[in-house]
């Protein structure tokens, strides 16, 4: 019981990571209806970031809270750059583009920081254990993480939902051109909702630098999970993508830590061992497809109908 | 009186809080043309669209030839014979104006899995195209690509596609719309012409062609059916005349060319 | 010698690529998972040789006939979407594929697995003949050409690029769209299955870096370099695209941070690719 209640919350922690990158993707893809397949790299980014100036400044905490702006300000100049000329091309266009900001992203990281990659260790007042319940130790860190994600996905609910730039942003993932006729600076709303993705990204990547280590394509393995997260919670839907997040990270790491054991059951021992780290790996994606077979437009589908 | 072709029964369809279909029956039959006219925002699209499929009412019924069609999906209804033109020119802009109208005969196969012949050497298709674009008045554009024909002319390939299907039922939604006043007249002559082979749903603004050939006149506001009856009815309706029309827009003196608003 | 081996891998991904602009170039399906198939054709292959099933007459078959049902069933489901959605649950398929053939130990994981002997055919064709062996698939390239073409020009082929132009349309004439999607992805898959049969027999190795993502992302460059829509495009644009990676990764191992931009600079100042280049100059 109480594996599975730490089980339980590392799968919270990890879907709330995933919440993070989920929500900005989600709003990319449903006001611009912009594929971001660079999504990932500003998380990587964002890592980077802050193993590097915690390094510097010789201060976690420092480190962290610079690594975000420094992050949001790429993510910026890469949309006035890049990205703004690309909203009105077609979806290929966006994969082509993106895919080679990967390229590059990466082979950049490389350069810069070498092939090894970075690790971020985590100061001692954060090391600790905390009682989530008696005799419970965990992580007080990964709470951490957990209170981080739903104080974002907090304040994320508010402003779309209670804010006058949240209206617009609902408003355009429904129905983009009346946005542009009602006289606001779409540009701006734009630049403003591709940093905000951004920053999300960046801090979903700050704060899983310590747990994970810091690497050359960290960005692109959770980048598709946050796409499975997208499929089931729909496109443009915020409220889709925590509800899905939840779903899809406490399912992966719940699934990975019994899977085994319940094929151990079914299988033989050698069968188990075979079949158990593929299927399990393999089982968020089965479910997504078993979703998909009842609900294709996902869990909050954007209203009026996404094409 | 014979049995209607299409019978609509209490369709209702709303979106939020809006009700676009107020409860609306209607009926065609072969040889009859149903105009239905309403200002605009008075669902006559909605309403079109739930004829043909792209739209499920919230409740009430549609028959075809006697089977529901209610829940049936659009290609389905299609194939049952109902053929639609739509208010927005809808073709296939990369092909040539032949290749549209092929396209629309080739939806008459049973099925289109060949995988070797050039469609293109398929006289089985390229000839009703011919014969269709003949009668259109496009014979002599047929290897134009559909990009490059004027507005009047696209508005001509859309209902080119809708007739090659060789339908039963045929929803008209604004097929007028933007032609000059010369095109309008070839039109308004062709469905004349078209009336006694099928029942058709004219969707229309331009009050001169629908006074011209209606046979019965639906007249929608705010998503209900206002009066229906005869061309004549129609005109003479009080009600009607307040709530949509002006009354000089109803006298029959009218040159085709004043009929856009 | 170093340029057969090269042509031949030219070949072989020419043959994934023709496969997948039928789909994306003629059919608007725009699948960023398109490498599964190298990888089940691939895997097939060398999970029957790793058990002593050398013979290319079981082999191959049963390669194909596994990228067929791989299609049909994640076909089925994913073209209930489109755009976006498509995109990423093709994307999302091929990763499970992918976790997969890194699960599974037994034959090699992560580090990949050595194919001892090629697809034998009963002494018809000696395919460890290097020389025999590009003949085989340059033959097999000039028939998946030929096949697209056929098809592109036919009654389905019509179906399949006029759904991409105008689906409406179709459906309001009466032609469901989807079965025709879903046997055209699944021919796709099926060719780049045998695309994948193909290239574990150059490379005489197989590994889940057949089909990563990066792999999918590769094929559809390749397609938007030859031209969209062409049938000969795909052809040129893997030409384009291996010569440029050989060429550019012999002058700094860095290459990818040129590729990247340039990428990009292509996303942004795109007219057709190679074939739209092509015509653009025969129209002056």
């Amino acid at each position: 019981m109480i594996l599975f209640l730490e089980q339980f919350l590392n799968g919270l922690q990890f879907a709330l990571l995933l919440f993070l990158l989920a929500a900005g993707l989600t709003l990319i893809f449903g006001i611009m209806d912009f594929v971001n397949l660079a999504h990932g790299s500003l998380y990587m980014v964002g890592a980077y970031f802050a193993a590097t100036f915690t390094r510097w400044l010789n201060s976690f905490v420092l480190g962290v809270l610079l690594a975000l702006p420094a992050a949001l300000l790429l993510g910026v100049v890469l949309e006035m750059l890049v990205i703004r000329r690309l909203y009105s091309r077609e979806h290929l266009d966006h994969v082509l583009a993106t895919f080679g900001l990967i390229l590059f992203f990466n082979e950049a990281a490389r350069l810069v920081w070498g092939a090894a990659g970075l690790t971020l260790p985590l100061p001692s007042f954060l090391s600790v254990f905390l009682e989530v319940l008696p005799g419970v130790p965990y992580p007080a860190y990964r709470l951490t993480i957990i209170g981080v994600g739903l104080l974002v996905a907090g304040v994320l609910y508010y402003l779309v939902q209670h804010t006058r730039i949240g209206m617009l942003i609902r408003a355009g993932a429904a129905n983009r051109e009346m946005v542009g006729a009602l006289g606001v600076n779409i540009n701006r709303l734009y630049t403003i909702v591709f940093g905000v993705g951004a920053c999300l990204a960046a801090l979903a990547g700050v704060m899983a630098a310590p747990i994970l280590t810091v690497q050359i394509g960290m960005g692109e393995n959770i980048l598709i999970l946050a796409f499975v997260v997208i499929v089931i919670g729909g496109i443009g839907s915020v409220r889709g993508a925590f509800a899905a997040s939840i779903i899809v990270g406490v399912t992966d790491t719940v699934g990975r830590a019994y899977l085994p054991e319940i094929l151990r059951l079914i299988l033989s021992p050698t069968g188990a061992s075979t079949a158990a780290p593929a299927l399990s790996a393999m089982f968020i994606y089965l479910l997504m497809a078993s979703f998909l077979v009842v609900r294709p437009e996902g869990l909050f589908p954007a209203p009026g109908g996404r094409k | 009186m014979t049995d209607p072709l299409i019978d609509v029964r209490d369709l209702e369809k709303s979106f939020g809080g809006i009700t676009a279909t107020d409860h609306v029956s209607l009926a065609l039959r072969r040889g009859e043309i149903h105009a239905v006219i309403g200002p605009n925002g008075a669902g006559k699209t909605t309403l079109i669209n739930q004829l043909s499929g792209e739209l499920r009412p919230d409740s009430g019924s549609i028959l075809l030839a006697g089977s529901d069609i209610t829940h049936h999906r659009v290609a389905a209804r299609a194939r049952a014979g109902l053929a639609r033109s739509f208010q927005i020119t809808s073709i296939f802009l990369d092909f040539t104006v032949l290749d549209n109208v092929a396209l629309a005969v080739q939806a008459t196969l049973p099925h289109s899995f060949r995988f070797w012949r050039d469609v293109r050497k398929d006289e089985r298709l390229r000839g009703p195209a011919r014969a269709v674009l003949q009668r259109l008045g496009l014979a002599g554009r047929g290897d134009t690509p559909a990009a490059e024909l004027s507005h009047g002319e696209q508005r001509q390939l859309e209902l080119a596609m809708a007739l090659a299907t060789n339908p039963r039922v045929l929803l008209l939604d604004e097929p007028m719309a933007g032609m000059g006043p010369e095109e309008s007249r070839q039109i308004i002559a062709l469905l004349g012409s078209l009336k006694t082979d099928y029942a058709i749903l004219l969707v229309e603004h331009d009050m001169s062609a629908v006074f011209a050939l209606a046979d019965l006149i639906t007249v929608l506001v705010e998503g209900r059916v206002l009066a229906c009856g005869p061309a004549e009815e129609i005109r003479a309706n009080e009600e009607v005349k307040r709530a949509y029309l002006g009354e000089e827009e109803l006298s029959p003196v009218r040159k085709a060319g004043n009929g856009h608003h | 010698m170093f340029l057969l081996t090269l042509f031949t891998r030219i070949v072989i991904l020419a043959i994934a690529a023709v496969s997948l602009n039928f789909i994306l170039g003629y059919g608007g399906m725009i699948s960023l998972g398109h490498a599964v198939y190298l990888g089940i054709g691939g895997y097939t292959v060398g999970i029957l040789a790793h058990h002593g099933i050398n013979s290319g007459f079981v082999q191959w078959p049963i390669a194909l006939g596994l990228s067929a049902l791989f299609a049909l069933v994640t076909g089925a489901l994913s073209l209930r979407t489109r755009g976006v959605y498509f995109l990423m649950i093709t994307l999302s398929f091929a990763q499970m594929v992918y976790f997969l053939t890194v699960g599974l130990d037994k034959y090699g994981g992560d580090d990949g697995l050595t194919i001892y002997k090629r697809s034998t055919f009963a002494g018809l064709v000696d395919l460890s003949d290097k020389v025999a062996f590009y003949y085989v698939c340059f033959a097999i390239l000039l028939a998946c050409v030929l096949i697209v073409w056929r098809m592109s020009q036919s009654h389905f082929g019509v179906v399949i690029r006029a759904a991409k132009s105008n689906d409406r349309r179709m459906q309001a004439l009466g032609i469901s769209t989807y079965r025709y999607r879903l046997a055209a992805y699944v021919i796709a898959g099926t060719m780049c299955g045998l695309a994948g049969v193909l290239l574990a027999n150059h490379t005489d190795f197989i590994n889940p870096e057949m089909l990563s993502w990066t792999r999918s992302g590769d094929l559809i460059i390749m397609v938007l370099l030859g031209g969209l829509g062409t049938v000969i495009g795909p052809v040129g644009g893997t030409v384009a695209y291996l010569v440029l990676e050989e060429a550019l990764s012999g002058i700094t191992e860095h290459w990818q941070i040129v590729l990247g931009p340039f990428l990009v600079l292509m996303a942004l100042y795109r007219r057709g690719g190679i074939a739209g280049l092509l015509s653009w100059s025969r129209r002056d």
